[in-house]
């Protein structure tokens, strides 16, 4: 392991742990928040941070930091259902298609080129708007726009592998369509794939911020970062910190992420190794033979 | 035979239209998919059209103005005479005013598409350099500020550097307005906000691109025949990373239609973003898909410009868009 390597996995480890860190936050949020993020008190509106508010309070006398800690579920995880919904989607069409081919494959590649004619945005826009404002549809709008670029990726890869010797000779071996597929095909293609995902994450929780900003995710007195930006940004002049705090929240998280994405790039799929999939041994080969 | 002799021109000309014909059943799919959205909306257009009217809601209303409309007929039936009705340039009525849609989108394209442009400018005028110099200082200071701050920016969201640029040159230093207007000052803001994420993220592909290139055996080969580096960077370099540059312009484009919404919200800049926001709020169905079908023909249109000029730029990707050499 040359040094890079070992400086790549330390660092790697450590966005991880991150990462995981900020997952616990959002489960535990709640219990952190010094005040209740519902409360209205029309009499504390506006006030600077303090040592009851310690990043001041809202417009509506709410207090900042406990909204954050309140809606960091919301804006984490319902980004990370996204790519997770995305991912899962998108392989799972990608890899029948690119396995089976014929009819079914031509149909969904229409879709996908369909899906992909319409610039990102508008199609989130498009789905959220028609279906109507809230957090479920903004997840939906954002699903139904990521999902055919993960199809087309997942089929690619899989086109390839289906005419590697390995899986030829898991055919001759006798195993069946479905093992072929689970232990064989899937777990090569996986590898770019999670990459693809994990770069994705951060511009994920940005669209989402974005569309609850503009109205369109999470429905009010829920806390959602993206929302209480929106909410805030007439008393900017006043209390600048009601913007700032929850911006500084989503802009930290996708740093994080973005460096969490790029890490697990360079891990999975170094720039010397020329093949983006390096073959995933099957289990069952033989005991002690690294899997990686 | 005269094709023969000028095979560049005629293969292109084919390409093109086969590229066009390709083009019909994802425009088919992509208006099929805009129009059928409606349908899987929980609230209904007649009762919203009668309410911001004014008018009661009956069942004999409704009744008489979905006949009217022609939602009675079926699906199919409703979307071909939509279809054919769109083409023909009738886009409907706002359901809210009853004013043209095509007459609100006419007021409102050349804003959008003027912050596009100015936005795309600032863009490239901002990564192109950057992402050259970056590349040539590799792992100078330069090389790692650039890159500190494009990673910084590139986690910006533009909602949150728009409020930001607001709050520090509207508000504090009183030096642009804070609503947009329409003039030329009022341009700056939005445009920043809108192109400093996106340079964040360019800057980068830029400096990949160009590094590729450098690593290649033609510019150490160019070099130690005593070519100047310049000469090496601009006239061979930088047209083989043409492509790369000619991607990113699409995808910016692409990220922008529709991108702007959040940024003209805040500086009121009444763009097409602006339109449909009121739109999705007030369910105003018609204004909606027109803005949908149109945002997605121009990004189809932009995405086959792009697959053109790289066939214009580097011959060699002609085999790889299948057309005949």
């Amino acid at each position: 392991m040359t040094r890079n390597r070992r400086f790549g996995r330390v660092r790697l480890i450590l966005l991880l742990t991150l990462a995981a860190l900020l997952c616990l936050l959002c489960l535990i949020g709640p219990e952190l928040a010094p005040n209740d993020p519902y409360k209205v008190n029309l009499l504390q509106a506006k006030q600077p941070p303090s040592e009851k508010f310690p990043l001041g309070t809202d417009g509506f006398g709410r207090c900042v930091l406990s909204r954050i800690l309140v809606g960091a579920r919301t804006s984490v995880f319902s980004a990370l259902l996204v790519v997770g919904i995305t991912l899962t989607v998108g392989c799972v069409i990608g890899t029948l298609c690119g396995y089976f081919g014929g009819a079914v494959d031509t149909i969904f590649m229409r879709l996908v080129d369909i899906f992909l004619a319409f610039p990102g945005m508008v199609l989130a826009l498009a789905v959220a708007g028609m279906l109507g404002t809230g957090l479920g549809n903004a997840v939906i709008a954002l699903a139904a726009t990521g999902w055919p670029q993960y199809a087309r990726l997942a089929r690619s890869y899989v086109l390839t592998l289906r005419e590697e010797n390995f899986v030829y000779a898991a055919r001759l071996n006798g195993q069946s369509t479905w093992s072929i597929l689970l232990r064989h095909i899937l777990p090569n293609a996986l590898r770019p794939l999670i990459v693809t995902a994990s770069l994705s994450i951060g511009g994920t929780i940005l669209g989402l911020a974005g569309l609850s900003f503009l109205g369109l995710g999470a429905l009010p007195p829920a806390a959602e970062w993206g929302s209480m930006l929106s909410d805030g940004r007439g008393l900017m002049q006043q209390a600048p910190w009601i913007v700032l705090y929850p911006g500084l929240t989503i802009f930290l998280t996708v740093v994080l992420f973005n460096l969490l994405g790029d890490s697990v790039r360079d891990a999975l799929a170094p720039a010397d190794d020329t093949h983006l999939f390096r073959k995933v041994r099957p289990r069952f080969k033989k005991k002690g033979t690294p899997t990686l | 035979m005269e094709n023969s002799l000028r095979p560049d021109r005629g293969s292109l000309g084919r390409f093109v239209l086969r590229r066009l014909l390709l083009l019909i059943p994802v425009l088919f799919g992509v208006t099929f998919l805009t129009y059928g959205l409606m349908f899987l909306s929980p609230s209904d257009p007649v009762e919203m059209m009668l309410q911001a009217q004014g008018i009661p809601v009956t069942p004999e209303v409704a009744q008489a103005m979905r006949v009217k409309m022609g939602l009675d007929r079926p699906f199919l039936e409703q979307y071909f005479a939509w279809l054919w009705r769109f083409l023909s340039g009738d886009m409907g009525v706002s359901l809210i005013d009853g004013e043209p849609v095509r007459q609100m989108l006419m007021a409102a394209a050349p804003k959008t598409l003027l912050l596009t442009a100015t936005s795309l400018l600032v863009t490239v005028a901002l990564s192109l350099p950057l992402g050259i110099l970056t590349a040539v200082r590799q792992n100078r200071f330069s090389d790692y500020l650039i890159r500190f701050l494009s990673f910084l920016g590139n986690a910006m969201p533009c909602f949150l550097l728009s409020l930001l640029l607001l709050y520090l040159f509207a508000l504090r230093l009183n030096l642009l307005p804070v609503l947009a207007g329409g003039g030329a000052k009022g341009l700056i803001l939005p445009t920043l906000a809108l192109s400093l994420p996106m340079s964040g993220r360019y800057i980068r592909q830029v400096r990949a691109a160009v590094l590729e290139q450098l690593g290649q055996r033609y510019v150490s080969g160019a070099i130690s025949r005593g070519v100047r580096t310049r000469t090496v960077l601009f006239k061979s370099v930088l047209r083989n990373a043409m492509t790369t540059i000619l991607t990113l312009l699409a995808l910016s484009m692409g990220s922008l239609l529709g991108g702007t919404a959040a940024v003209e919200r805040i500086f009121s800049w009444r763009g097409m973003g602006y339109m449909v926001m009121d739109a999705i709020f007030m369910r105003d169905y018609p204004v909606i898909q027109a803005f949908v079908v149109w945002m997605t023909v121009l990004y189809v249109v932009i995405n086959l410009l792009t697959d053109l000029s790289y066939a214009i730029v580097d011959p060699r990707s002609r085999k790889g868009l299948g057309v005949q050499p």
